[in-house]
């Protein structure tokens, strides 16, 4: 299928100005993940230099400092600058309106504003890493960091601002959610990475303040000494993690809500098959961005607050694993009797069912109380999170990349490196992280620089694994980018998906669609279909 | 970096160290259960999606799926309800274990514990004795630790027994245990805390109630060791390998080689030579004279380190050419 | 009741259907964003539940040191220039360009003398040494006087900032209406600013018994 006039958003316009001032939700789209690729490597190479140095147990290339820095540097810039804005700025941007039948988001100038912001906040984070990069880590727990001599000030700004960038992608979302669906496109017609979209959003508005406010509150405390957090003043540290964590233990919601929302796409799409249990698994998006907010105490376990509290948090974090739970089941049992083909992006589906169930399962373990006091602050951790964010969000974000490719860019990438970088990155994950669990349950405690000798054939293990990891992410990089050039022209509809992205031309042309299709069946009736 | 205390890789089972103390088993009953429930659930699930994988594989003969069941009121309950009377389960099992592990003993013994960056200090108040880096207590006998920070937040971990808890400034938090096996056990710090938080280490000693009673007595001295060996122990065990090296390599502070008698200038200008009571000086009241280009940070030693004890690290400065 | 200047016509924007999604779209999307203001000061207030609770004796001392009447006049204002503002939305809405104006300029005024008595306040302040944090050298009894400072600047100076950006915001509203660009059929910039400036109305009501009422 041709456009009328022949042209796809690419050729609307060109020259750098109509990049960097679009009001197109599509090059917007692209312009983030472009720029969340880069903060990936950035971080990604942060974290092979860290592994790096823990090779051996003692000094290798880093002083102490530099390896507290680069631990810091590696959390901040994976989670402010790639993952939170990851699948929302960039497939969110440019597929929310397609897939809802929609012109552009609600406010267009507001989502250009949302991009210049998270540049202009990505700058102060890249500026604070220059000029006496902070060695906090990436929570920047007081007093510590009110008392640290690097640039908590610029680091903690740059957030600050990103999250305006965040909440303001929020906002948009949420509005043209509830104001912008065609005729026909009911609630319940909506495809289920828009329910994801819609909880991530209605999380980051909510949550994302109250880290706006604790890092106000933070760097009036490092440069006022206001002493709300700082007990030499009268103030309570574990305030600070309190506030903190009110808002991050949310975050990690709009960073797998967007994962699931795309896994339910690929598992529809690869096994050609309607998705098991619709409703359930958009009411628990909702259900999942709710309880959310009432968990954060899970990560003050050991911290000195009341039993009491401590009890509730426990209790509530099992209520929460429950939906996240049945999500994998229903995605499971999506792929009974239906077709199943193997394309990459369903690999990257495979990947993300295999790693995100361990990561669940594990964090069963940090759930439970006495548990935790044994695995608190330990490798284990590290492990756990790194499964479900990695193994979770990250496979699901390239499981989106490599299905929505073709549609973004009009061309086919590689099948056959695809599946190459996808096998590397599996088993590059496992060979990094696996081990992590085994050193945290004996005893390895995290943001080690220097570690006992037993611990260091593990340790060496884990590092080896980094590099078949970024062996398999360069790969990806190359075949990606190769495919720009070179690649094969993508047709409209190169899988068979049934959601309305694949009734329009790959590339799509500015408006989205020639007309906006009639919505007459759910997003993944197969059989209504006919396909 | 080497230990003394007993390794908590290559002892204890596959995934845990070696279970120390009444409550450690306890706790690794339940780990156990969580470990080979999750083995099962996720084996389970992997053969499953194996077979569906092979099974539903897109063939010319297989374009289509054969059935779009999208709807089974009986499994849809069924994985809602068993799992979340699962983690019921488990969260009472956990909160129970928790409480015994939280919840400390009236009659525990009690030792006082401060952290600061980046050593531990253990006081016991009524034998009058101090402690740097290392603590001894008799087997069988509950103790509670009484723990504050002088500076930042630090944790204070010890595997073998399972326990951990913050160590907060401005507060006091406690933890208890009863160790059910003599031997040496490695202690963490646990909470990140700078650039020694790595070596902000100490050994837990689990011994005999009799060698107890007669280490207290005699005042634990290492009267039998020469002077130039002590100060080499000491060197590790007091963690001024924390901050000073001996290879020449700078770290939070200057490094030990050919330090003595050499000329030191301060950060006033000043000079001095290293002598002995420059550095007997530099550990008992180190903000006296703080070398040009190093932090002000190092704590004083001074009342936990006997006279001969900074006698033999004197000792062994002079051999570190 | 008519206007004298030509009306500028609003155009819908392409990605709209109607006129009424536009404005209905604008609504929300500004009622989810001030919902998220309301959590970006709840954290100041949780901050201050928790000290007011640890240091009860504290607060009273230190919240006579605030003159109460300066805070009332200045509930007054806001108050008022709430009213204004609806009045001015209100105009806008039924075409009375030229009352909208001077609503607006109203709310713009008393915007103005409530950010007056801040600047009097602070200064006094500054005078006799009730700083946030390190720079406190004020005259009080208790220890921790300074918490309850650093509360208070933290928190005004973020409402402050707040009524500054909405000062330019409604300076934009008056430049726009003058140019004829609001009547009956889009005044949603105005309906915007409106809800925004309720807002921050709305957060001084508790922030003024909070810090200046205490016992």
């Amino acid at each position: 299928m041709s456009t009328a006039t022949g042209k796809n958003f690419f050729e609307a316009a060109s020259g750098w100005k109509s990049w960097l001032f679009t009001l197109d939700h599509k090059r917007i789209g692209l312009m983030y993940l472009a720029a969340v690729c880069i903060a990936f490597g950035l971080g990604g190479l942060f974290a092979l230099l860290l592994r790096l140095e823990l090779l051996t147990p003692t000094q290798l290339l880093f002083s102490a400092k530099q390896y507290n820095q680069l631990f810091t540097l590696h959390g901040a810039v994976m989670v402010f600058l790639f993952i939170i804005p990851s699948i929302p700025a960039s497939l969110g941007n440019f597929f929310l309106p397609i897939q809802l039948g929609a012109k552009d988001v609600a406010f267009p100038r507001l989502n250009l504003a949302s991009f210049h912001i998270y540049i202009f906040g990505a700058l102060f984070c890249l500026y604070s890493i220059f000029a006496g990069a902070i060695d906090t880590g990436w929570t920047f727990y007081t007093p510590y960091s009110t008392q640290s001599d690097t640039s908590v000030i610029s680091m903690t700004l740059g957030a600050f601002i990103l999250g305006f960038s965040s909440i303001l992608t929020g906002v948009n979302f949420i509005a043209t959610i509830h104001k912008m669906r065609p005729k026909g496109m009911t609630w319940f017609r909506l495809p289920l990475f828009l329910w994801a979209m819609y909880a991530t959003s209605v999380i980051q508005v909510l949550a994302t303040p109250v880290l706006g406010i604790t890092l106000f509150l933070m760097i009036l405390e490092v440069s006022l000494g206001i002493g709300i957090f700082d007990p030499a003043l009268g103030g309570d540290p574990v305030l600070f993690q309190h506030f903190f964590w009110f808002y991050s233990h949310p975050a990690v919601y709009i960073m797998i809500l967007p994962a699931m929302g795309i896994m339910s796409e690929l598992v529809t799409t690869f096994c050609r098959k309607n998705i098991f249990g619709y409703s359930f698994v958009a009411y628990s998006s909702i259900a999942i961005a709710i309880i959310s907010f009432l968990v954060w105490g899970h990560h003050l376990f050991v911290s000195g607050q009341s039993e009491y509290a401590t009890m509730l948090f426990s209790l509530l974090t099992f209520l929460v694993a429950i939906p996240s739970a049945i999500k994998v089941f229903n995605w499971l049992v999506t792929m009974y009797k239906g077709s199943i083909s193997f394309d990459t992006p369903f690999l990257y589906f495979l990947s993300f069912m295999f790693l995100f169930s361990i990561g669940g399962l594990t964090g069963v373990f940090l759930g439970t109380l006495s548990i935790d006091v044994h695995l608190h602050d330990t490798y284990f951790v590290v492990a756990h999170f790194h499964y479900v964010m990695m193994g979770g969000t990250v496979m699901a974000f390239l499981g989106g990349l490599h299905y929505w490719w073709p549609k973004m860019v009009g061309k086919m990438y590689s099948e056959f490196w695809g599946r190459i970088s996808c096998l590397l990155v599996f088993i590059g994950f496992n060979s990094v992280f696996f081990v992590q669990f085994i050193m945290g349950s004996k005893g390895m405690p995290r943001r080690y620089y220097n570690y006992l000798d037993q611990f260091q054939p593990l340790h060496a293990f884990s590092t080896f694994g980094t590099w078949i990891l970024g062996l398999g992410f360069i790969i990806m990089a190359v075949y990606l980018l190769k495919s720009l050039k070179s690649g094969e022209k993508a047709p409209d509809n190169p899988w068979g998906g049934l959601t309305l992205e694949w009734k329009t031309t790959s590339p799509p042309p500015l408006e989205n669609f020639e007309t906006v299709p009639e919505i007459t069946h759910d997003p993944y009736d197969y059989e209504k279909a006919g396909l | 970096m080497t230990a003394e205390t007993q390794s908590l890789v290559s002892k204890g089972t596959f995934l845990l160290p070696e279970s120390a103390s009444t409550l450690s088993s306890n706790v690794d009953s339940l780990f156990y259960f969580l470990f080979w429930g999750s083995v099962v659930i996720f084996v389970g699930m992997l053969l499953v999606g194996i077979w569906f994988a092979y099974k539903y594989k897109r063939t010319p003969q297989n374009q289509e799926a054969s059935e779009q069941m999208i709807h089974n009121t009986a499994l849809e309950v069924s994985w809602t309800v068993i799992p979340l009377i699962i983690v019921m389960i488990i969260f009472a099992w956990g909160y129970k274990d928790y409480l015994r592990l939280t919840v400390v003993p009236p009659y525990a013994k009690e030792i006082r514990v401060t952290g600061k960056k980046w050593l531990w200090e253990f006081e016991y108040a009524k034998e009058g004795v101090k402690l740097l880096n290392e603590i001894v207590v008799p087997v069988n006998t509950p103790v509670r630790l009484v723990m504050t920070s002088e500076d930042v937040i630090h944790s204070f971990f010890v595997p073998n027994f399972r326990i951990k808890r913050d160590v907060l400034p401005n507060r006091y938090t406690r933890i208890w245990f009863e160790a059910t096996e003599v031997g040496d056990y490695q202690v963490f710090c646990t909470e990140y805390c700078g650039d020694g938080h790595s070596n902000m280490l100490a050994t837990l000693k689990v011994v005999s109630e009799s060698e107890y009673t007669e280490w207290l007595a005699a005042g634990n001295s290492n009267d039998d060791l020469p002077l130039d060996e002590l100060g080499k122990k000491l060197y590790t065990s007091k963690a001024c390998n924390t901050c000073h090296s001996t290879d020449g390599s700078s770290m939070t502070g200057p490094t030990w080689k050919g330090l003595y008698n050499s000329n030191r200038t301060m950060a006033d200008g000043s000079t001095a030579k290293a002598d002995d009571n420059y550095l007997r000086e530099s550990i008992v009241n180190p903000a006296a004279k703080i070398v040009a280009g190093y932090p002000p940070v190092m704590p004083t030693y001074a009342g936990l380190l006997s006279d001969r004890e900074i006698a033999g690290l004197i000792e062994f400065i002079k051999g570190v050419k | 009741m008519s206007n004298a200047a030509p009306v500028v016509e609003h155009h819908v924007a392409h990605h709209f259907d109607t006129a009424e999604q536009e404005f209905e779209t604008a609504k929300l999307g500004m009622w989810v964003f001030l919902a998220q203001e309301v959590l970006f000061f709840s954290a100041i207030f949780v901050a201050y539940i928790v000290f007011r609770h640890l240091h009860p004796e504290m607060f009273l001392e230190a919240s006579h040191h605030l003159s109460w009447k300066l805070g009332a006049l200045n509930t007054v204002f806001l108050i008022t220039s709430s009213f204004t503002m609806v009045m001015g939305v209100r105009s806008a809405q039924v075409n009375e360009r030229s009352a909208s104006i001077k609503y607006l300029i109203a709310t713009l005024i008393l915007a103005g003398a409530f950010m007056v008595v801040k600047y009097i306040e602070y200064s006094e302040k500054f005078h006799h040494g009730y700083l946030p944090g390190k720079f406190f050298f004020g005259e009080g009894s208790h220890e921790t006087l300074h918490l309850f400072y650093g509360l208070y600047f933290a928190a005004t100076g973020l409402h402050g900032l707040h009524v500054l950006i909405g000062m330019g915001l409604i300076l934009w509203l008056i430049i726009r209406s003058l140019r004829g660009e609001f009547y009956s059929d889009y005044y949603t910039p105005v309906e915007m600013v409106g809800l925004y400036w309720h807002l921050v109305d709305l957060i001084w009501i508790f922030l003024f018994p909070l810090l200046y009422l205490v016992g």
